[in-house]
């Protein structure tokens, strides 16, 4: 498990090799379990299985299996803890290995709770661990790792895949409530460069507050929607077209948010376009964060992780342009398919040989 | 003040009954030539150049070829006129332009001005209205090159421009020493957006990134979340806010701190992440500081990354988002301090304002090259830090009756400034010894002395010009000025810069200056230069029979006894008002017996057996007996040992010191009576140069250039600094590079008691640097 500020992220492997003996050896709790978690693909209101990124047919610790990606809030919690209680899971004689702030913040709560030993890992070492053992499976079907090819070219963009064998030295952005931006030097050398507080957290805290919305899928649809241009000073409105003295084109954002100081503007925007503004103002953020962060460390490959990505392709493309125009084309934006579970699965991958 | 408030700042209209304080706000337009406007989203800045005309006294020695009679003073005192250059620079709120401009139209005389340079978002809006109104054809200048420019010329110009801002500390306000190089350094202009530029040189600069998240995001996101429409209420919600009901802390995460990261449980993880994840209201006051938060904080962020890429130390922010707001200036510093653990400082600076204005100004005046000469802030009549509170809103201001405007005047001097050649490290070098913004207690008192001594000054300022009936009207409001000054400070102690000895006391110069007091004790000095001439000869020939050693200390007695006369200590002044017999003799008495506060004698009369020194040079303080009793007897047993003199003396008067022109004419005078002084003067053994200054007090790092010329060809290896004013006020703690005395007598018991002594306590300070600091 990987409990962060917004998002729990659980990754559960399933033996698919399991004999006829083991099966009655099996107690009936975890059965119950399995059958729970595989048959269905929605938890409650708000757990759900990401069945698109199941990976099939893994070899972990001489099990065959699957490996199963399930996400929910986590505010939610104390309703899984209960359930956890309910369906016996401190019977399996397992560890359960969890990273993220909330395996410190709600250790006691899992003891005292649900029974459950947490086995508490780093997250950023679990993130990189999961990072770099996901790319090694993943060898059939959609490629863990693309890029988006002629960013600055709407007509012509598109993802490709991206081979990642020899990744280091490597800029890891992790976008989730707040984002954390690792150099990755090899398997074990690596440090946190810095971070920022305006994050995916910042996008849905905004939205929330300017739109009324309440979910990042709904916060999404409508920045889809929406335009940011009227919401955001751009620099042609300010010099009428490109600031050439400094090389600044016409459409770059001069102030985010900028028309807003003035009433009728204000009147006048939709909940969809300043959903759209709020997006577009935190992925530029940390796009021009990352690309000092990857002059600074001399790093030219910069992989973009993190739930905030989450079917966010708008986001995407953005840091993809503005890496590329910003850097002349020096730096590339890389994303992988199973964004926001990498700490979960680094997480798992400590489990103590189970066997 | 003949003004009415209540102009609707939201449009641009005002209320046209508004009259303004022609004395007070563009002050002599009559000879102004080349304007230049910076007009900015709400404020706007003018600035022309004019000339003062000032009375100076003069003083003209007397034809002596004429058989003198007794009581006749040796040189006449005429007052006359002399023109000055001076920078004005106005700044008001965009509401009242059309009054202003119809004002300046009305008055504007004699000018040759064809074009006003225009810079700033609104200089466009504003063209036709300025071409119409004042007939000026407006020319566009780069807002970008102006904002460099002005920040250049104040960073070189204007001391204890810059500073660190610290919320919590007894000062708020760290004012940074002025750096003889400026360059290169980072300007972060948060307007709207975010400009980072990197400065190289005068005309060397790029814009080496930005961010479109800044004041115009706080302000118009802050607008969206808390329906609070100006600027400055969002601030002011904001510094009530809490910003950790809105923001997701590392705590929350956590439940403590990321111990193996070292990331606090304090720290913002995610801004806005509880509104988020929380169904519930937040209040607008929450909300503008966790929004005030994350934008300081991502700026601050972006600074830091830029500093280290481009390896620069020096980090000054300005723009509207900064402008004297408080609140800002310490959520910057913060952001700064965390992500660089201390090793950048935020600056910022006391005219951030008037940069774009300046520039544009600079950009007019090329061909006059203002780089050739050295400036001045005119005290008297520039407003200060803070002089429009930004949290004082419309309403407020309206009631207060006070038109909402800051000035800076700056004085052209016609020299060149420098440092003295013979400081041992320029750069660290600081004149004052007490800085009265961080000395609460040093604050009260000198305070309330110089308002004590107002009505003395006031008093000596009437008596000075009784030929001239309305000379009490003008020291009337000269009282009103310095006492409203005195004032400020005591509420705004970092008004000018630190606040020192010295700047009260120039403070009190420039105002005097201001209501045409140019020297109101010129005839003071006059009468007592006569009457200690009159003993001068008396005085060489006591000493003359005295044994070496004996003369040595009557020498320098005598020299510490002269400087008991001085006008510019209550406890004195009252003396001699009191008391005009009062005299050498009876000053000598006063003094305190050896050994003396601090006593260094013994180690000077060592020296004195040794080899003489080659050159000395002498910082000169009081006219009358100090410099005629106390400091010709002195100097002259230096000449006679073989060591040259240079005496250094005011350019301008100031209190009672003795200027260059007086001290001319009284070396004059006592080379017709004594061959030892006549030789020295014909052999340039004896030279006297100007300081180029007009203070009491002493900056060594503001010097004549001429000066610093004559030290350095005549290879000085001797600095004297006599006086409160040059020697305990100013440089008491000044390294030299070569052997140096200062000497004072401490005629303020308060302050002479702060040194663990009594009123007329002596310092006779000799120091002589180790032999490694004299190698560098």
């Amino acid at each position: 498990m990987d409990i962060g500020g917004t998002l729990v992220k659980l990754v559960y492997f399933e033996p698919k090799d399991i004999t006829a003996e083991e099966e009655q050896e099996e107690v009936e709790s975890l059965k119950s379990i399995r059958r729970y978690l595989t048959s269905h693909t929605a938890y409650g209101k708000t757990g759900i299985r990401d069945v698109h990124l199941e990976l099939s047919d893994l070899i972990l610790w001489g099990r065959k299996g699957n490996l199963h990606f399930i996400r929910f809030p986590t505010h939610e919690l104390p309703a899984f803890l209960l359930m956890g209680r309910d369906k016996h899971f401190s019977s399996l004689h397992t560890t359960l290995c969890a990273t993220g702030g909330g395996a410190f913040k709600y250790e006691d709560d899992f003891r005292t709770m649900a029974n459950l030993q947490l086995l508490k890992l780093d997250e950023l070492d679990c993130l990189i661990k999961g990072v770099m053992y996901i790319y090694s499976v993943v060898s059939s079907g959609p490629p863990e790792c693309y890029y988006f090819e002629h960013p600055t070219d709407p007509e012509r963009c598109e993802q490709k895949a991206y081979n990642l064998e020899d990744p280091y030295p490597l800029l890891l952005v992790n976008i989730g409530s707040g984002v954390s931006i690792l150099a990755v030097y090899s398997k074990d050398n690596y440090k946190r460069v810095t971070g920022t507080s305006l994050g995916g957290g910042t996008f849905l805290g905004l939205c929330c507050l300017l739109t009324g919305c309440s979910t990042f899928e709904e916060a999404l649809a409508m920045a889809t929607e929406g335009e940011s241009t009227c919401v955001d000073k751009l620099v042609r409105d300010i010099y009428g077209g490109d600031y050439e003295r400094f090389g600044l084109p016409g459409w770059a954002v001069a102030s985010s948010f900028g028309n807003m100081i003035c009433k009728e503007k204000r009147d006048s925007v939709s909940k969809e376009d300043l959903a759209r503004a709020t997006l577009v103002t935190i992925t530029n953020n940390i796009g021009s964060i990352t690309r000092m962060c990857a002059l600074n460390e001399n790093i030219e490959r910069v992989v973009f992780v993190g739930n905030f990505l989450r079917v966010n392709t708008l986001s995407m493309k953005l840091l993809s342009y503005a890496l590329d125009y910003w850097s002349k084309g020096q730096l590339k934006a890389l994303f992988l398919r199973h964004e926001g579970y990498f700490g979960a699965v680094g997480a798992l991958l400590e489990l103590p040989n189970p066997s | 003040m003949a003004l009415c408030g209540g102009a609707d700042r939201g449009s641009h209209s005002m209320d046209k009954s508004i009259t303004l304080p022609p004395d007070e706000i563009f002050r002599n337009l009559e000879n102004a030539k080349r304007f230049a406007i910076d007009i900015g989203g709400s404020l706007t800045k003018l600035a022309y150049y004019s000339t003062v005309q000032h009375q100076v006294a003069k003083v003209r020695s007397f034809d002596h070829s004429a058989k003198e009679t007794d009581g006749d003073p040796l040189y006449e005192i005429s007052v006359q006129e002399e023109i000055t250059a001076r920078l004005h620079f106005i700044k008001f709120e965009n509401a009242y332009i059309e009054t202003c401009l119809d004002f300046i139209k009305d008055h504007l005389v004699n000018t040759e001005t064809k074009v006003i340079k225009a810079t700033g978002g609104g200089a466009h809006k504003f063209k036709d209205l300025i071409e119409k109104k004042l007939k000026l054809k407006v020319d566009k200048e780069d807002e970008m090159t102006c904002l460099i420019k002005g920040c250049n010329f104040v960073l070189k110009n204007i001391p204890h421009e810059a500073f660190v801002y610290a919320k919590h500390a007894d000062s708020e306000f760290r004012f940074q020493n002025t750096h003889p190089d400026i360059f290169p350094y980072m300007l972060i202009n948060i307007g709207s957006g975010v400009s980072i530029v990197k400065v190289e040189a005068e005309d060397k600069f790029e814009r080496i990134g930005g961010s479109s998240i800044g004041g115009g995001t706080f302000w118009g996101l802050g607008a969206l979340l808390t329906k609070t429409k100006r600027f400055d209420e969002l601030l002011q919600l904001a510094s009530k806010g809490q910003h950790t009901n809105v923001d997701m802390l590392v705590k929350d995460i956590y439940g403590g701190a990321y111990g193996s990261l070292g990331l606090t449980g304090d720290l913002i993880a995610s801004s806005f992440g509880k509104s988020a994840t929380t169904d519930k209201e937040f209040s607008k006051e929450d909300m503008a500081k966790s929004l005030l938060h994350m934008i300081s904080n991502d700026i601050g962020q972006l600074a830091c990354l830029y500093a280290k890429l481009h390896n620069l130390t020096r980090v000054y922010f300005g723009g509207f988002f900064i402008r004297g707001h408080p609140v800002t200036m310490h959520t910057i510093t913060y952001s700064i301090n965390f992500f660089t653990k201390g090793e950048v400082q935020a600056l910022f600076l006391r005219h951030e304002g008037y940069l774009g204005a300046i520039g544009a100004f600079l950009k007019g005046a090329e061909e006059d090259n203002p780089n050739q000469y050295s400036w001045e802030e005119n005290y008297a009549g520039s407003s200060g830090l803070m002089s429009v509170s930004p949290e004082l809103n419309p309403v407020q201001r309206a009631r207060s009756g006070t038109f909402p405007f800051d000035m800076l005047e700056m004085d052209r001097l016609e020299r060149q400034l420098v440092n003295l050649p013979l400081l041992q490290d320029a750069t660290s070098y600081i004149p004052d010894t007490v800085d009265l913004t961080e000395d609460a207690l040093a604050r009260e008192y000198w305070l309330y002395c110089f308002e004590e001594a107002l009505d003395g000054v006031v008093k000596r300022a009437i008596a000075s010009q009784k030929d001239q009936p309305e000379a009490v009207e003008r020291a009337e409001k000269f009282r009103q000025k310095y006492r409203h000054k005195l004032q400020t400070l005591r509420h705004q102690p970092f008004a000018y810069g630190s606040l020192t000895v010295r700047s009260l006391l120039d403070t009190r110069e420039h105002c005097l200056n201001e209501f045409n007091f140019p020297d109101p004790y010129s005839k003071i000095k006059q009468k007592e230069n006569d009457m200690a001439l009159k003993y001068y000869l008396k005085v060489v020939k006591s000493v003359e029979e005295l044994s070496w050693e004996q003369r040595q200390f009557t020498l320098a007695k005598g020299l510490l006894a002269g400087n008991v006369f001085d006008w510019g200590a209550k406890a004195v002044s009252d003396v001699l008002e009191s008391d005009p017999e009062f005299g050498f003799e009876q000053a000598k008495q006063q003094l305190q017996e050896r050994p003396w506060l601090v006593d260094a004698y013994n180690q000077w009369i060592e020296r004195l057996k040794g080899p003489p020194h080659k050159c000395a040079l002498f910082f000169v303080d009081n006219s009358g007996i100090d410099i005629i009793l106390g400091v010709f007897p002195f100097i002259r047993e230096l000449l006679i040992r073989g060591t040259e003199v240079v005496l250094a003396s005011n350019s301008g008067p100031a209190l009672n010191d003795v200027t260059n022109s007086e001290l001319q004419i009284l070396t004059e005078r006592i080379a017709a009576m004594d061959p030892v002084i006549h030789a020295a003067l014909r052999e340039d053994r004896l030279a006297l140069v100007q300081n180029g200054s007009s203070s009491p007090c002493l900056d060594l790092s503001r010097l004549d250039k001429v000066l610093a010329t004559v030290i350095r060809e005549r290879g000085t290896d001797l600095v004297i600094i006599e006086g409160m004013g040059r020697a305990i006020h100013t440089n008491y703690y000044a390294m030299l590079s070569c052997e140096s005395l200062k000497l004072a007598v401490i005629k303020n018991s308060w302050l002479a008691e702060r040194l663990g002594g009594k009123i007329f306590s002596v310092v006779f300070k000799y120091e002589v640097p180790s032999k490694a600091q004299e190698q560098h």
